[in-house]
């Protein structure tokens, strides 16, 4: 029985999941120089409103295929609501503090989400499970993939492609490219960087709902899975290097790809894997695969 | 001001907390216990962060610290805290000073990152490790100090008191280091390590040799809770007990070796009323609690007291 | 000293009369301090169940409406107070927050911990504050078999029943498996500290440990074709799933749980994984109602012990279940009937102990000073000495059955226990084909370490 193929879709499909998750942390990081500990509470937060706006739409009756655009619907409503109220709220209070103490604010932020979604939610796990079987199957030599892991990779390509495009061909691209090399000059120009942070943190938030309101129909939505995620997020976008879209993708890549051979060919160093990842990337390459250049400061 | 009254300061303390100790109410005792463990891991945390470094992974010594004492009690069958402390700094000492000189080249995120993935590696191996009792670790207990047997009824206090002069210590050479040369370099590391590189000193020796003192005060405070909860697991490697310490870290402020002690004495306070008082949202009140300090007491708790002194 | 010995009955009634009754002025309560998770992913599965039944439990009991033998009021009398707080936080606070249940809340009792490593952290904590501890939960054969104590008790079977009773029924039911492989969570038993939100993964490496060690005896020549040990999947099961397929083994052996569980049948059922091989759900009851027509047909599960579905009915079964439906709104499973336990064992020490003392408060044929004496007796209520001492070896009637506490020098408890297959009727999830296996053929005799017992060739207990 040949195990290439099987590892190379595994490490595929969960690659793409993984992009998916690390693509709105590397965003905000960039931008706004922040790592976002709160990135896994809004993937949480988009995996409930998943539940629940998908929940609704099929308890009514309607046709289950729009489903799925209550999905996205989901992740956007999401994105729109916690991203503005995290942004103007909170962080606009603390910009210019040290990296380290906006990553203590939004871990404060996480532990306020958790609680909070708890009270909104329950702690019983809540499902959407029928996105998931709705499109059907594939066979794939000795295997079966679910159609819909499939239509996810495509969708992070979407997504990946989507967002290097705006970045580099469009106005507001530009802009936030200049923003990510150096805010003060960017200011300096007459850019509104405060506008700036804004629309970066409410996409940056959708992103992350989004990876959430997908997973929502394979996972059964629960306490804990915001503190699961942000670790691998944060693995991923370390090794692809803080703030770059193509060393998101690559790191996706290289722990998705990893973890699926750890798993069929030697499951006891599954535990190891990312870890040990991150650190052989780190230690060649001190600031990650694409490490982006920083505008030089005397 | 307050800063030459620390010694004197931490000279009463000690004379308090170790007089006061067998008449302290026991939950109380021991909450002290565990506070001032995990303020001297917080210490060695506040030099690094002098230095301008932050990092996510001191669980690695803070757990190599308590398996030093842990091993030595259920392998070898030494209960001496003396002996077993010295194990948890001798460890962590050899350890840091193999890491440390990898991790001397890292700066900001990567320093944080590449800690934390280390210290990961550290949980996963014990985690692995069956002997040591897998991810529910193991227990381990304390019969004498210094070779002096432990009287019945007496090794609480024992525990509490070594805690206290640990920390003592601790504190006391942490201030003297810091009026050192060498110790000053820290902040003009952190302002900018081009000028200190100008003036003929080695940035990477200074950040080399912080990093190992952090990482014997981690291994030390790693040592006491050990011996203070009297059970080991590999969790203490796990990233949220690092990111625990970078929390009270920064509720403490850099300002003055006492901070850190005061940080986790509230914080464990706070932890402690907040699981009784509220026990379905007591990381509501931790989140929020940490907000309202980064929001109005910038230099952390300790900037009470030196904003009282300006005004 | 001419005493005129009072009839025995006379004092049997009496003695009735004040337990069941109690007196007339308002009476103490007995604060008991309840540990289960209420944050984290084991509270949805078994923190939560846990404390809604022991809440309800507490009610009905303080209500004077348990059923025979529990109906006295409270405990002996006294109403009962739960003072719940959250498990989750790791062992290092929860040691502390021991300390304070018992130093500054000052709770008569201990109930709690479902996590392994929390259960060994905090025995020797209450056996050095000497404070009854009762662990409700957790799973680990280690707790009496490392060590002794006095203080603590635990009042559900341990694990190795659950692994050795699955290997049994497994080759009931299947005598020709020649090959099977196992999908565990990476972990002995401990929690997970995620910042302060918890991960609890009872016994995933043990279960599996404890179920090959029984299958090699039991079936050396099946073979096993992979095990697999996720961790960092954050929920995603597909190269998992795709490894389980091309091992090609008869039956894959789980001890997930939660909402890692529900996630792997999930994505796994689509991909019909579990049409080639069955699983075996070691602790599967639990999501039973929750997945519904998610279960795969033909899959084995056990609830640890013979609780929930495989709870035989009875006064004491139906009041527990009716109980907890008109709390949580769905029927008790496991984790419920573990609080069952450990409350209605604790109350029965307490009681057996209370009538003890009276019986010496009253010496036979007394016939001075015999209210003041029992009076004074009643008034202070069992003295932790004496609890013990009725605790030690106690039978008692629980909803799961009858629980003999008598591994561990008296202090472990021990059942039978029972495993079935799942079958979907109209839509609903039914457990058939019930095998019940008695105490002797799942649980080492006293004195032997599981490991060595199942090794041994799991010779029934005398």
């Amino acid at each position: 029985m040949n195990q290439i193929p099987a590892i190379l879709i595994d490490g595929i499909i969960y690659s793409s999941w993984l992009f998916v998750i690390a693509v709105g942390l590397t965003l905000i990081y960039g931008v706004m120089k922040i790592l976002n500990v709160a990135h896994g509470s809004l993937y949480a937060l988009g995996a409930y409103a998943a539940t629940a706006f998908g929940g609704y739409w099929i308890a009514h009756g309607y046709p289950p295929l729009g489903s799925y655009g209550m999905l996205v619907v989901a992740a956007i409503a999401v994105g729109l609501t916690a991203g503005p109220l995290i942004e103007r709220g909170l962080l606009r209070l603390v910009y210019g503090k040290e990296e380290v103490v906006l990553v203590l604010v939004t871990y404060a932020v996480f532990l306020i989400l958790e609680d909070l979604t708890k009270l909104a939610f329950g702690v019983d796990p809540l499902s959407i499970p029928q996105p998931y079987g709705l499109l059907g199957s594939i066979e794939v030599g000795d295997l079966i993939y679910p159609t819909y892991s499939l239509v996810l990779v495509l969708l992070s390509v979407v997504v990946g492609v989507g967002l290097a495009m705006t970045l580099n061909r469009t106005r507001h691209g530009k802009i936030l490219q200049a923003v990510i090399h150096d805010r003060e000059m960017a200011a300096a120009t007459g850019i509104d960087v405060n506008r700036v942070y804004l629309v970066t943190f409410t996409i940056g938030t959708a992103l992350a709902a989004l990876g959430g309101a997908l997973t929502a129909p394979t996972i059964s939505v629960q306490p804990g899975i915001a503190a699961e995620v942000i670790v691998l997020a944060f693995a991923v976008v370390v090794i692809g290097g803080l703030g770059s879209l193509g060393g998101a993708a690559l790191g996706a890549v290289i722990v998705g790809m990893v973890r699926a051979w750890a798993v069929h060919k030697w499951p006891e160093v599954e535990l190891f894997s990312v870890y040990a990842v991150m650190a052989a990337v780190l230690v060649m390459r001190p600031k990650g695969l694409f490490a982006v250049p920083e505008a030089r400061k005397i | 001001m307050l800063r030459e009254h620390t010694t004197r300061i931490l000279l009463a303390a000690l004379a308090i907390l170790l007089g006061a100790g067998p008449f302290l109410p026991k939950w109380a005792m021991f909450m002290l216990n565990v506070s001032l463990s995990w303020g001297t891991v917080v210490l060695g945390m506040m030099l690094l962060m002098r230095t301008g470094l932050v990092s996510f992974g001191q669980g690695l010594y803070y757990c190599l610290g308590a398996y030093a004492a842990g091993v030595l009690y259920a392998k070898l069958g030494i209960g001496d805290i003396a002996v077993m402390l010295l194990a948890s700094a001798t460890v962590t000492v050899a350890v840091s000073t193999v890491l440390g000189l990898l991790l001397a080249k890292y700066r900001d995120i990567f320093f944080a990152m590449l800690s934390l993935a280390f210290s990961m590696i550290l949980f996963g191996l014990l985690v692995k490790t069956s002997e040591l009792g897998s991810t529910d670790g193991f227990g381990l207990s304390v019969t004498s100090v210094a070779g002096v047997p432990l009287a019945e009824g007496w090794d609480r206090y024992a525990v509490f008191a070594s805690a206290v002069v640990v920390a003592f210590g601790a504190a006391l050479g942490m201030q003297r280091y810091l009026d050192s040369h060498t110790g000053r370099l820290a902040g003009a590391i952190r302002d900018n390590e081009l000028r200190v590189e100008y003036m003929g000193a080695s940035v990477r020796r200074v950040i080399h040799l912080n990093y190992v003192i952090s990482a014997a005060l981690a291994g030390l405070g790693g040592g006491l809770v050990g011996i203070t909860i009297g059970h080991v697991d590999p969790e203490m490697a796990f990233w949220t007990t690092s990111g625990e310490f970078v929390f009270i870290a920064i509720l403490s402020g850099t300002g003055n070796v006492l901070a850190p002690f005061l940080g986790a004495t509230i914080f464990e306070t706070v932890r402690s009323f907040a699981y009784e008082y509220s026990p379905n949202t007591w990381q509501l009140v931790l989140g929020i609690t940490m907000l309202l300090v980064i929001m109005f007491l910038p230099g952390g708790l300790w900037s009470v007291f030196t904003r009282r002194r300006a005004a | 000293m001419a005493h005129v010995g009072a009839p025995r009955w006379l004092m049997g009634l009496f003695l009735a009369a004040v337990l069941t009754s109690g007196t007339a002025r308002a009476q103490e309560p007995v604060r008991i301090g309840f540990v289960t998770f209420l944050s984290g992913p084991a509270a949805g599965p078994f923190g939560v169940p846990a404390r809604h039944a022991a809440e309800a439990i507490a009610e009905s009991l303080n209500a004077g409406k348990g059923p025979a033998p529990h109906n006295a009021r409270g405990f002996g009398g006294r109403p009962v107070e739960l003072v719940v707080i959250d498990e989750a936080g790791g062992t290092t606070k929860q040691v502390s927050e021991f300390r304070n249940l018992v130093e500054r809340q000052n709770v008569d009792y201990v109930i709690g911990y479902i996590s392994s490593g929390d259960c060994l952290a905090i025995a020797p904590v209450a056996e050095e504050v000497k404070k009854i501890t009762v662990l409700f939960d957790c799973g680990t054969p280690r707790i009496f078999e490392e060590a002794s104590y006095k203080y603590v008790f635990r009042t559900r079977p341990h694990a190795t029943m659950d692994a050795v009773a699955a290997a049994l029924y497994l080759l009931e039911t299947r005598p020709g498996v020649k090959s099977y492989a196992g999908i565990n969570q990476n972990y002995a038993g401990i929690d997970q500290n995620y910042a302060g939100i918890d991960q609890n993964y009872p016994g995933g490496q043990d279960s599996w440990n404890d179920f090959t060690m029984a299958m090699g005896v039991l079936k050396p020549e099946a073979r096993v074709t992979t095990s697999q040990m996720p961790k960092f999947g954050a929920g995603q099961y597909g190269a998992e799933t795709s490894a389980l397929m091309q091992s090609g083994a008869e039956v894959i052996h789980s001890s997930l749980w939660g909402g890692d569980l529900e996630a792997f049948i999930m994505q796994a059922g689509p991909r019909g994984l579990f049409k080639k091989s069955p699983l075996v759900l070691v602790a599967g009851e639990p999501y039973l109602h929750r997945l519904g027509s998610a279960v795969p047909d033909g899959t084995i599960v056990g609830a640890r012990g013979t609780n929930g579905v495989f709870a035989l009915d009875g006064p004491l079964n139906s009041w527990l279940r009716d109980i907890y439906r008109a709390k949580a709104g769905h029927e008790p499973t496991y984790p419920a009937y573990s609080a069952a336990n450990a409350i209605l064992g604790l109350k029965a020490a307490y009681e057996k102990a209370k009538v003890a003392k009276l019986q010496r408060a009253i010496p036979m044929g007394a016939n001075r000073g015999v209210k003041e004496e029992t009076e004074k007796a009643y008034a202070s209520g069992p003295s932790d000495e004496e609890l013990i001492a009725a605790f030690e070896g106690l039978i008692f009637a629980s909803p799961s059955g009858r629980m003999t506490m008598s591994l561990g020098k008296g202090h472990q408890a021990v059942s039978g226990t029972a495993y079935g297959t799942t079958r979907l009727v109209d839509g609903k999830v039914t457990v058939t084909d019930i095998k019940r296996y008695s105490l002797e053929k799942v649980q080492p005799p006293e004195g032997m370490a599981s490991a060595d017992w199942i090794k041994g060739g799991m010779k029934p207990a005398k």
